[in-house]
């Protein structure tokens, strides 16, 4: 059996992935990206191959995405995180379909065609309205565990609105609902449409709206508050919080398949 | 990126070093020797200026330096500190930042400085920004400030528009006759605006070198050999240096040197440069294979209206025939146009935070072109000089990406 792994290192965390030839998962693990990449993406694979039972020479291709991706000493290709993400949702929905994916430092909506071929993408643009930062910020603001987020949220009967597009503004903004007497969960489920709001203008989706990343893998919520604004049901694959890392596996596996060195 | 790919300059370009290297020095020394200057917009009436025996100057070409040695940043904050908005042109404010601290990319040629302006000379084809920047100089030196007002989002170009411009620019001449101490001399405008509209023919043939695959220039060469066009158009070293370029560039396609080794992808740069980080950009492109093989920006100093037996009516269809200053579908037209003759496979738009006037990508063009030419898109935001409005990671990633989506493309297998 060949073994396949794919790394992405993003701006708060590392996630990798192995699968076997048939691009079945068989091992995973995440760490902080913490400011050595190198070193997390060792951990990882480390981490990885013991769960797997597995060697470093069990691997055949390595590929790594994210913004460390080009700190990773091991690594045999180095597509983006946005083509990782396509890749690795198209291989759980083979259906024309918009792809969200929330991440700690960036939100993309990737538009891929009923071929699984990227047709158009957007990223977020300079500040991180948007991502999993404002969530954290925001949770730091009202003295939260960031995993509170999605239970408050949910159990929220009104909302409170957060207007502000800057996380720093819209803290402050927080400070002023908690003087104006607003419950918590009112305004942390404020801040989760805050983040849906500045998703729904980045496009417009087309075919299947899809989810993925760490966001939507911790804050379920989000993904339902997300297919209300759009007038469609989201669809979450397997491991979202994978899905670039496991997108990066499959690249490493068509790598074979592509005509590349063939596994010893 | 596992590898780099440096370029070497082109053997012109020693020329042009010199060529430029001089004219800074006559404009530092021109005040000395008793020669008036005249601070002229890029797009600005320099023809009429030269014909009246000014040293032109032009403080966009200042901008850029400032823009590309980046030096900007920390100059524009002075200019923010006085009263002019982060928001504006960053040309203006890192040019006035540098006025206001002394401090300019012509002291690295070891030259004092800009040259202090004896009349400020406008046209607003491109933006306001250009006029409130002549303004602020004209109030600090107690100097006239005059110009042109063109109409923007233009059309057709029609009679009535040209009938004013034209009749703007004439209106120009006795009030500059006056600061230059020397009447107009007619035979002189017509010899300068046709070494101009020589330049333009150069320049242009130069471009078009491009559309050749491979291309033996790029975008980011472009941005740099475009000098002459701007700052010494109605001289002969312009037409002579472009002699020279042209040749050189013609010499290389016929012997297959390419700008890009391996192109295998063809982008069109909509919008301003992001002159801080040209030289990454050039070599991110370079790694991705893909050449920049056109721009709107490059393609601004082509002025094939200039006709010398009728200088006054055809500067003016050549400054309000300026892309930046026609309606969308005009420009969308000249695009169509651009992405046919280059073989472009997709198009950059730079979203430059401070010079709105120079970011199409917000009146959604980039839908509208890729419904029409099915060409895919990406936005870039970014600045032409103030690079706290870039994020490197960002657009790094964005370029990358793009390409890849060039290569899932069914045209690439």
């Amino acid at each position: 059996m060949h073994y396949f792994c794919g790394i992405d290192i993003g701006a708060a965390t590392a996630k990798l992935v192995i699968i076997d030839e048939h691009g079945q998962t068989v091992a995973k693990s995440i760490s902080r990206s913490g400011v050595d990449y190198a070193k997390a993406a060792e951990k990882n694979l480390a981490d990885a191959l013991a769960a797997a039972k597995l060697n470093r020479t069990d691997l055949c291709h390595s590929f790594s995405t994210g913004y460390g991706r080009d700190n990773v000493p091991w690594s045999d290709g180095r597509p983006t995180e946005i083509a990782c993400h396509g890749r690795g949702a198209w291989h759980h929905i083979r259906r024309k379909m918009t792809l969200i994916d929330i991440g700690a430092q960036d939100s993309k909506m990737i538009h891929l065609d009923d071929q699984g071929r990227r047709t158009n993408f957007k990223m977020n643009r300079k500040c991180a309205a948007g991502t999993g930062s404002f969530l954290e910020e925001i949770a730091l603001r009202l003295a939260l565990p960031v995993e509170d987020l999605n239970e408050l949220a949910e159990n929220s009967g009104k909302d409170v609105t957060l207007g502000s597009f800057c996380t720093v503004f819209a803290a402050t903004e927080i400070l002023a609902k908690i003087r104006a007497g607003e419950k918590v969960e009112d305004i942390v489920k404020g801040a989760f449409r805050s983040v849906v709001k500045r998703i729904a203008e980045m496009g417009l989706p087309d075919g299947a709206l899809v989810m993925t990343g760490g966001v939507v893998a911790h804050n379920p919520y989000l993904a339902t508050l997300i297919g209300e604004s759009f007038g469609q049901p989201v669809v979450v694959p397997p491991d979202p919080q994978h899905i670039g890392a496991f997108g990066a596996a499959l690249f490493a596996m068509d790598k074979i398949k592509s005509g590349g060195k063939p596994c010893s | 990126m596992a590898t780099t790919t440096e370029r070497k300059d082109f053997e012109a370009t020693k020329k042009m070093k010199a060529i430029m290297g001089q004219y800074f020095t006559d404009l530092t020394t021109g005040p000395a020797q008793g020669k008036k200057t005249a601070w002229c917009t890029s797009v600005g009436p320099a023809e009429l200026l030269r014909a009246l025996g000014f040293n032109v100057y032009f403080p966009e070409n200042h901008g850029a330096m400032l823009g590309a040695t980046r030096m900007a940043p920390d100059l524009i904050p002075l200019a923010n500190a006085r009263g002019f908005s982060p928001d504006i042109c960053s040309y203006l404010t890192s040019d006035i930042g540098s006025y206001l601290k002394g401090e300019s990319p012509f002291q690295k040629m070891k030259l004092s400085g800009p040259p202090k302006a004896d009349v400020l000379v406008f046209n607003t084809n491109q933006c306001r920004d250009v006029k409130d920047w002549f303004q602020f100089y004209a109030r600090e030196w107690n100097v006239p400030c005059i110009g042109i007002h063109t109409p923007r989002s233009l059309g057709e170009l029609d009679e009535p528009i040209i009938e004013d411009v034209a009749t703007q620019i004439k209106g120009l001449i006795a009030p500059l006759e006056q600061i230059a101490g020397q009447k107009l001399d007619p035979e002189k405008l017509r010899a300068i605006m046709e070494l101009s509209r020589q330049c333009t023919v150069l320049w242009k043939a130069v471009l078009e070198t491009a559309a050749n695959r491979p291309t033996p220039i790029t975008f980011f060469d472009g941005t740099i050999q475009m000098g002459p066009a701007v700052v010494l158009r109605g001289l002969p070293e312009a037409v002579d240096y472009y002699k020279l370029l042209l040749a050189e560039l013609q010499q290389c396609v016929a012997n297959g040197v390419a700008a890009v080794a391996d192109e295998k992808y063809r982008i069109y740069w909509e919008g301003m440069p992001i002159w801080g980080k040209l030289r990454d950009l050039s070599t991110q492109f370079q790694n991705l294979k893909t050449a920049v093989v056109a721009s709107t920006y490059c393609n601004s100093w082509i002025f094939e209206d200039l006709d010398p037996a009728d200088p006054f009516r055809s500067m003016a269809r050549a400054y309000c025939r300026l892309f930046i200053c026609r309606s969308d579908d005009r420009k969308e037209k000249y695009m169509e146009e651009m992405v046919a003759k280059y073989k472009v496979d997709g198009i950059l738009y730079h979203d430059s935070k401070t010079c709105p006037n120079n970011s199409n990508n917000r009146y959604q063009m980039p839908q509208r072109l890729e419904q029409k030419l099915h060409k895919p898109y990406l936005v870039v935001h970014g600045d032409l000089n103030d690079l706290r409005l870039y994020s490197e990671e960002q657009a790094r990633t964005n370029i990358e990406a793009f390409i890849e989506q060039l290569a899932e493309r069914p045209a690439h297998g």
